[in-house]
């Protein structure tokens, strides 16, 4: 799975509890490295943030979403602002959380999104 | 009462009308001048009746209505009714 | 020639006079008059000017007198060449007001009072009564003439014959053409179209007189100027006083003359007529002296000393033995004389009838406004009046024995009517000028007039005792009549003239001044003073009780039935009823009042409206009621226009500050979202790691450096917290200064050993110009180093340099220092550099060092509180921040 955040601390600690969850965890801080990442690797979701530099999560969300080969690609959004949920869902995300969140939380939600789309962690 | 407002500046040819006016209003004034001018070349108040002076005042005379014979068609034609008296 | 064959030329030139005035009286009738109502017969009919007096008595004059007739023409040229001035607001005034006479003029103008009517009237007739006396007896002279030059066989007749018989025969033509009907403009067609042709007559008459003389008797223009330089004329002198004056006294005759009034003011079809009238009524007057001199000059040569120069013009041509010629003169002087007498009888006879007989009758009979067919009554009054008017004429030709030369008779005429003119030029001038002044001007002017000029004229003895002449009145020696006050030297005709026209015009204006109009004067002052403005101004009659039927009945006795039923059904229309019967509104009692004053003067229609209308008219509590109103609804649409601008105003501001409000809000909205933003991240990161070091189970080094994260993030977070409370401080100038003297070398010195922290990993080299930091400020050194401490740890932060440097270079100038913090790294893009102060402006997140981009604006509002500013310099090679800060910081506040 994909992991795009740019602030290192919490991609630190997200990437912590999801390797210990048993997932194989690929990062990237901002959208041209992370869509190259997502031609490569095919992950099996996306835990996107919002603000980032460069392209904004919303923007690479869409970028996402048009790209045939990961239309349908589950993706996670963070975000630290409260009001972005309406857009963030209108661009396609599947999931959404609002920093700060617990970490058996995210790791539910994970394991969630996962499931649903019939697949098992690699 | 209050005078309706006026435009400060006009156009061309209202312009032309209004000193043509002007020019009318001041053409009996220049002819009482003509007229009464023969008394000052006669310093002891007499003259003499020559044809000369008889030839100066037909020659006024007809000067003053040639040049009113000028302003008349312009003058005429703004009637006067709404505009002026300035 | 025989005397039998003059007097048939005379009846046949009247009897083609009666035939063209019948016709043109039918064409108009029929309302074709067409060609007939021309400029050209305007300006013909005006030259009833040129009355026998000038046929006749100008070659006399200028026999006796030289170049002085000349004044005589002089004057109307200027007033006519200057018609824009005077004479073009005459005929609009008389044209909206229906105006029938000079005296109703005068009347109407001061407020329809009928005592100046009379006034007037009785000047025009006093002045004009020797006038027309002057023309019978110029007609019986010219018949003279001929029967002296008859063969001895005929019996000439009586002169007093003669001129019962032309007095007779001109009221008998005025009577049958001036008073066929009472038409409501009081226009006579036949009669204009009449002395047009006189007009023709006489010029025609002259010119063959003159050419005759020029080329049939003198050998051509060289040699007629020959003889006029050889003449005894040469002996005249001219007097100034007299020359001016005459000229003066011309120009007023020309326009207070009854008969020239009629014809230039009453008779006047088209305001246009009087442009072309205005060189062509000269033109014809100069044409009408040209021969002048010449008949004078050949005349005093040719004929016997002793004969009448006034009769050159005829006994000229009859002593040369051209007959035909002699008779064509004859005619021209027979028509000069009649058109003056037809025209003057007619004016007259309207003032008289208008102002004296018919007042008189309606004081007399009471209920005669209602009940008499006042048609045939003002019909009748005229034909008297005419009569009265000739007999008066006759009656003085034969008390004065026609012994008077012609020119003198005329300037006394000329001079009694020109007492009207200071009431007439205030009148239409001045809107001061009263009713009051007007009385006291004409009554002095009267008494001066007759004392001065027409009294004397009779001789010594004859009016006035001989005594009087050489003692003054009551042997008051400056009272006599041609030396006022001691005037002796003055010549007899300039001394009244100056007398009367300036004790008149002083009257006229001291009692203007001292008086109080009425308020029908003050309504029709401001009417006429103001008739170019348009609207008449307000309405005369207040709402009165008038039966409509009763004033049905009065107008028709005036106007006629059929008129007087078409007036009254269209002002019934346009009140929207049907019938014959209007409600009598103000605007019908004001448009009935104007119709009938076309009939019979202002002052009498409006006393016979006021007779039905029971009430009198406005007063002037009503007038100042409708000027208050008009004043109200101006000064209100002034307010309204006022209200409207401010409303403008009040919008454009309102627009703007919900533009601004708009962007503080989205402002505010950004902001608080960053906030939450900025908060967050760190509390994200704080949370995760804390639970992750609750769970346990971590290897030491790993716990280690976990919580050096989450001790990390919660600076990073207090931090923030500490620069929103800063910010919040200073943005609302609530900061307290610690004001002291500092040194600006050791703040800087502060600032860069401070900044070190960040990122000390990087070496910077600073270049700095010591002397030149040796200042001593006085303002609060922490803040101005916590701004140092900004911009130096900015630079470290994002000066992309391989060998970052940094230049500080202080300047001082005017009472405040500027430092300048330069790098050499990419500096910033210009269309960033705008938004660096903003809060959270950020503007590449490469470098980011952990601040959350509140430090430009810190420093902004700290410059702001210290009295000074940053801003960035472009164009430095590199990132470039000056800081401007006073020398001396005064403290605003305790």
């Amino acid at each position: 799975m994909l992991l795009i955040e740019d602030e290192p601390n919490i991609a630190e600690a997200i990437r912590f509890l999801l390797t210990r969850d048993g997932h194989r965890v690929s990062h990237a801080i901002e959208g041209v490295a992370a869509l190259a990442v997502l031609r490569d690797d095919c992950p099996d979701l996306v835990i996107l943030d919002h603000m980032l530099p460069g392209m904004s999560g919303l923007e690479i969300l869409t970028a996402i979403r048009a790209d045939g080969t990961t239309r349908n690609l589950p993706v996670m959004m963070l975000t630290a602002r409260g009001r972005d949920r309406e857009m963030a869902e209108r661009a396609g995300a599947d999931r959404f959380m609002t920093k700060p969140f617990s970490n058996a939380e995210i790791l539910a939600e994970v394991r969630a999104m996962l499931g649903q789309s019939g697949q098992t962690a690699g | 009462m209050r005078r309706p407002r006026r435009p400060l500046f006009l156009a061309r040819a209202p312009y032309r009308r209004r000193r043509l006016r002007d020019a009318a209003r001041l053409l009996p004034v220049l002819g009482a001048f003509l007229l009464i001018l023969p008394l000052l070349w006669t310093p002891d108040s007499h003259m003499s009746l020559s044809s000369g002076d008889v030839v100066y005042f037909f020659g006024v005379w007809l000067f003053l209505i040639g040049l009113a014979a000028a302003f008349a068609p312009g003058l005429r034609g703004g009637d006067g009714t709404d505009e002026e008296e300035d | 020639m025989p005397f039998n064959l003059l007097v048939l030329a005379c009846f046949l030139y009247v009897a083609c006079l009666f035939a063209v005035a019948f016709l043109v009286e039918g064409r108009a009738a029929r309302g074709r008059l067409g060609w007939l109502r021309s400029p050209l017969v305007y300006t013909l009919s005006l030259s009833i000017y040129c009355t026998a007096w000038t046929f006749y008595g100008a070659v006399g004059y200028a026999a006796r007198s030289g170049l002085e007739f000349l004044t005589i023409y002089f004057g109307p040229t200027l007033v006519f060449v200057g018609w824009w001035w005077l004479l073009r607001k005459l005929v609009r005034i008389g044209r909206q007001h229906h105006v029938t006479s000079i005296a109703d003029l005068i009347s109407s103008r001061y407020g329809k009072s009928n005592t100046l009517g009379v006034i007037v009237t009785v000047l025009a007739v006093v002045a004009a009564t020797p006038y027309i006396a002057l023309q019978l007896q110029s007609v019986v002279l010219s018949f003279g003439v001929f029967a002296s030059a008859a063969p001895e066989g005929s019996n000439p007749p009586e002169p007093g014959l003669i001129a019962i018989w032309v007095a007779v025969g001109l009221a008998l033509f005025t009577v049958l053409f001036g008073t066929r009907n009472l038409d409501a403009r009081e226009q006579h067609h036949g009669i204009v179209i009449a002395i047009a042709v006189e007009a023709v007559v006489k010029l025609v008459a002259l010119l063959a007189v003159g050419s005759f003389v020029v080329w049939g008797i003198a050998g051509g223009v060289a040699d007629v100027i020959a003889r006029i330089d050889a003449a005894d004329l040469a002996a005249w002198q001219v007097q100034p006083g007299r020359w001016t004056g005459l000229i003066f006294l011309s120009a007023a005759a020309v326009i207070c003359l009854p008969r020239m009034f009629q014809v230039m003011v009453v008779e006047n079809q088209d305001e246009g007529h009087l442009a072309r009238a205005s060189w062509a009524f000269p033109l014809y007057l100069m044409a009408m002296s040209l021969f002048i001199v010449p008949i004078a000059v050949v005349g005093l040569e040719r004929l016997p000393v002793g004969s009448n120069p006034d009769m050159f013009v005829l006994t000229l041509p009859l002593a040369e033995g051209q007959g035909a010629l002699a008779m064509l003169a004859f005619l021209g002087g027979f028509s000069s004389a009649t058109s003056m007498v037809i025209v003057e009888s007619i004016a007259l006879a309207t003032m008289i009838s208008n102002h004296v007989m018919i007042p008189l009758w309606l004081r007399l009979r009471p209920g005669a406004a209602a009940a008499d067919d006042l048609r045939q009554v003002v019909l009748m009054a005229r034909r008297l009046a005419i009569g009265a008017v000739l007999a008066l004429g006759y009656g003085y030709y034969q008390v004065s024995g026609g012994s008077a030369a012609l020119a003198a008779i005329g300037l006394i005429a000329f001079l009694g009517v020109a007492q009207v003119l200071p009431a007439l030029i205030g009148g239409i001038f001045w809107r001061g000028a009263t009713r009051t002044g007007a009385i006291m001007g004409l009554m002095t002017g009267l008494v001066v007039w007759a004392y001065t000029s027409f009294l004397p004229s009779f001789g010594p003895g004859a009016a006035l005792p001989e005594a009087v002449f050489t003692q003054g009145l009551f042997g008051l020696s400056w009272l006599r009549p041609q030396a006022l006050f001691g005037t002796e030297a003055m010549d007899p005709m300039i001394h009244a003239l100056f007398w009367s026209m300036a004790l008149n015009g002083m009257a006229f204006c001291l009692g203007s001044l001292l008086t109080f109009p009425g308020p029908v004067e003050r309504l029709q002052g401001a009417a006429f003073v103001n008739v170019f403005e348009g609207s008449i101004g307000p309405q005369r009659w207040a709402r009165g009780q008038a039966e409509p039927e009763a004033l049905l009945g009065m107008a028709q006795r005036i106007l006629g039935e059929d008129e007087a039923l078409a007036l009254f059904q269209a002002a019934a229309r346009a009140e929207g009823k049907e019938g014959f019967l209007p409600d009598p509104t103000p605007a019908f009692l004001d448009s009935l009042e104007a119709r009938l004053s076309g009939s019979v003067g202002a002052a009498t229609a409006h006393a016979m409206i006021s007779q039905l209308v029971g009430r009198a008219t406005v007063t002037v509590e009503d007038l100042m009621a409708v000027a208050s109103e008009s004043a109200q609804i101006l000064e209100y649409s002034a307010r309204l226009e006022a209200r409207e601008a401010e409303l403008t105003r009040t919008a454009g501001a309102l627009r703007e500050a919900n533009e601004k409000l708009t962007q503080l809000s989205l402002q505010k909205d950004a902001f608080l979202s960053q906030i939450s933003h900025e908060l967050r991240t760190p509390m994200t990161s704080i949370r995760a790691f804390s639970e992750i070091l609750t769970e346990g189970d971590l290897p030491p080094d790993t716990v280690a450096r976990y919580g050096q994260i989450i001790h990390d993030e919660a600076k990073r977070l207090t931090r923030l917290l500490d620069d929103l409370l800063d910010l919040s401080v200073l943005e609302n100038g609530a900061v307290q200064l610690t004001v002291g003297l500092g040194s600006l070398q050791g703040m800087i010195d502060t600032a860069l050993t401070a900044a070190r922290q960040t990122r000390p990993d990087r070496e910077f080299q600073v270049i700095r110009d010591l002397p030149s930091e040796t200042i001593y400020l006085k303002t609060d050194a922490d803040r101005l180093t916590q701004v140092f401490i900004n911009l130096i740890s900015n630079a470290r932060k994002y000066c992309d340099a391989a060998r970052p440097e940094l230049r500080i270079a202080v300047r001082q100038r005017a009472g405040r220092v500027t430092v300048d913090f330069i790098d050499n790294g990419k500096g910033i893009p210009k269309d960033s550099q705008a938004l660096i102060f903003e809060k959270f402006a950020r503007l590449s997140d490469a470098n980011r060092a952990g601040g959350a981009g509140l430090g430009l604006a810190i420093c902004r509002e700290i410059m702001a509180n210290l009295g000074g500013s940053v801003a960035y310099l472009p164009g430095q090679g590199g990132a470039a921040f000056r800081v401007t800060v006073p020398l001396r910081l005064e403290t605003l506040a305790a």
